[in-house]
């Protein structure tokens, strides 16, 4: 019975862990690459999650409506690029900062304006709520599949970053941008993909996040990025695969604090979430997987 | 380049529109109204500036200043609730605070202290690391106390509404400490810890090289720019009377950085601007965010579309004139002179032209 529990607590945080890396991912891409913590990238999720949500409610088949919404989230990423990001491109860390923030309240309120600030039931299929067993295990099959999906994605990721031209051409984008587009890389092209691909995945962690969840809100989008930023602090802010160990860790702190704190602390696992990064980071600045860069005089 | 004197007659145009709103809007809501206008003025001149002295000074961004605005005010009401509403409001408050009801000034006073107290504390990890870091990380402090004043119950009444907060903040309390903290962040700038700061900021090598103790000054203008914040809040409390920890969330603290960045970061009088400017705009949105009729036509309400403006305003600011109105300069009298000479002269050359 309790290695069973432990089990199935494993695999929970792991599941949990996909999301916040995919989260982490698009962050990470885009802050390698321009130096901006994208707040708006919750709001990515929120896109796809409504896009979903109203495909779905408009007769077509659940998972051709997920398809159009995590590209409508991908399409809502360049558009988000294009009109904000790139005329403010090169302007110091707090005026970015201060753009991606007020695009995030655009674009919430922007939500509110349309959809109201109420939650809306999403109904996913009968596919994703069932409960699988495997002896005494009991896990949802939500949790497999966003398991899967994340490997896949995982690994297609990774052979884009690593074959690919543009991959290639991404990494050096993000090691150092000048010195990129003095070797020929079209910059801008670059930071589109980097968009598109974080935004595709926010889109997919909206389907799978609001199916978890079961309803949807305009602010749905903010704390789990925010937590998810965090993770990638953790992890080394900027590189890939530090986002994706802070992921996991992230869904793994999560879970472990759910088991740990006494039920009358409970309410509070955020707030311990963020005690805990505060902690780290006095020990760690520049994350797990991070390094020092040094400043040039 | 010069977009001040390209776009100068459309921005007199819209600023003239707006303010013959404002005032009509003045005019229907009565002395009340106007008190209110300008108590939320003088209360939102603290936050303003409680926030530019610290982003100002460092160049690093805080995101969870409201976080700091909370705490004042939570604490300032607990302290002088009066003690029927506490036994009623907060019956499971400990011993020490149950029987506590202070006058309005010790009060303030305290629940500044403590903050203070606590923004020490965290500062101490946060006022290590940089840039972008700093701002994700008081996030992070905004979302703890968020989430801690919702689940506090015996201190806060959790997620319901505070209510019974003696009003004790007036227009002339409220402006005497906009005052005095108008005061101390213009001393403060042009102290030799201003300038220091300064440097550090645009420079962090350089600075640290000649000597100037980054991490201590930087917490030493946090913790100022807390005790101010929640001074701030405290007052707002006991103008507002009765609030939720929502109050203290991403619409104010959205509401605070567009104030600063609007009239420039780094610079009092900017801050001012911003108050003024953010203050009356979002009272004539909010106005038209209930829906308006004109004549026939009929707007219906549009919650949320005060927000989607301001932040189309703030995001145009930052492409267009990222330094805000006033960068970071100060007014010299020489300004106010020549400010007034061609306040005149555009006046009597209107009067010429309508000859």
């Amino acid at each position: 019975m309790q290695l069973e529990y432990l089990v199935q607590q494993i695999i929970n945080s792991v599941s949990i862990g996909s999301l916040y890396a995919l989260m982490a991912i698009g962050l990470a891409m885009v802050f390698g690459i321009l130096r901006l913590i994208n707040f708006a990238h919750g709001d990515l999720i929120m896109v796809g999650s409504y896009a979903t949500l109203l495909l779905n409610t408009l007769g077509l088949p659940f998972w051709i409506a997920a398809l159009l919404g995590i590209l409508i989230s991908g399409l809502a990423g360049v558009v988000m690029e294009r009109v904000a990001y790139r005329p403010i491109r090169g302007a110091s860390d707090v005026a970015m900062l201060l753009t991606s923030f007020a695009v995030t309240i655009f674009l919430e309120n922007l939500a509110v304006m349309i959809f109201r600030a109420t939650s809306r039931p999403f109904a996913s299929p009968v596919i994703l709520s069932q409960v699988v067993k495997f002896g005494g295990i009991r896990v949802s099959s939500l949790s497999l599949i966003s398991i899967g999906i994340t490997l896949v994605l995982l690994v297609l990721l990774t052979i884009f970053v690593k074959r690919t031209e543009t991959g290639i051409s991404l990494r050096a984008t993000s090691q150092d941008l000048i010195a990129a587009r003095l070797m020929g890389i079209n910059v801008n092209r670059i930071i589109v993909t980097a968009f598109i691909i974080g935004s595709v995945l926010a889109g997919v962690v909206g389907v799978l996040w609001s199916a978890r969840v079961g309803k949807i809100d305009p602010l749905m989008g903010f704390q789990p990025v925010l937590k998810a930023f965090v993770g990638s602090v953790v992890g080394g802010l900027g590189s890939i695969p530090g986002a994706i160990l802070g992921g996991y860790l992230l869904g793994i702190m999560e879970i472990l604090l759910q088991a740990l704190l006494p039920s009358n602390l409970a309410p509070y696992r955020d707030a311990f979430v963020f005690i805990i990064l505060i902690i780290l980071l006095l020990f760690r600045p520049n994350g797990i997987l991070g390094t020092t860069a040094k400043e040039k005089i | 380049m010069n977009w001040d004197s390209k776009h100068k007659k459309t921005v007199y145009i819209l600023s003239a529109v707006l303010m013959v709103d404002f005032i009509y809007l003045l005019i229907s809501g009565g002395t009340d109204y106007i008190e209110r206008i300008i108590i939320g003025i003088a209360i939102n001149i603290i936050l303003a500036l409680g926030l530019n002295l610290f982003s100002g000074l460092t160049g690093l961004f805080s995101l969870g200043h409201v976080g700091f605005m909370a705490l004042g005010a939570y604490i300032s009401s607990i302290l002088t609730l009066p003690l029927q509403t506490k036994n009623a409001n907060l019956p499971d408050l400990p011993g020490w605070l149950a029987h506590v009801q202070l006058p309005f000034f010790p009060a303030l006073i305290l629940a500044a202290l403590v903050t203070m107290g606590i923004a020490f504390l965290i500062g101490i990890p946060l006022m290590r690391l940089i840039g972008p870091y700093v701002s994700v990380a008081t996030m992070g402090f905004l979302v703890i106390t968020q989430v801690v004043l919702t689940n506090w119950d015996t201190f806060t009444r959790g997620a319901r509404t505070f209510a019974g907060v003696p009003a004790y903040t007036s227009w002339w309390n409220a402006w005497l400490w906009a005052l005095f903290v108008l005061y101390v962040v213009l001393r403060l700038k042009f102290s030799s810890f201003g300038r220091s700061m300064r440097a550090s900021r645009d420079n962090t090598i350089a600075a640290e090289s000649i000597g100037i103790p980054i991490v201590q000054s930087r917490l030493l203008a946090f913790c100022i720019s807390a005790f101010i914040t929640a001074i701030g809040g405290a007052l707002w409390a006991h103008f507002i009377r009765a609030f939720s920890p929502k109050s203290f969330y991403f619409a104010q603290t959205f509401s605070v950085i567009t104030m600063v960045i609007i009239g420039g970061l780094g610079s009092v009088r900017g801050s001012l601007a911003g108050v003024v400017f953010v203050t009356v705009i979002s009272e004539i949105l909010r106005n038209l965010e209930r829906g308006i009729t004109l004549g026939v036509i009929t707007i219906p309400p549009m919650y949320g579309s005060s927000q989607v403006i301001m932040a189309l305003i703030l995001i145009l600011m930052i492409v267009f004139k990222p330094t805000g109105f006033f960068g970071e300069t100060e007014w010299k009298a020489r300004d106010v002179i020549r400010f007034f000479k061609g306040f005149f002269s555009i006046i009597s050359k209107g009067n010429n032209g309508g000859h």
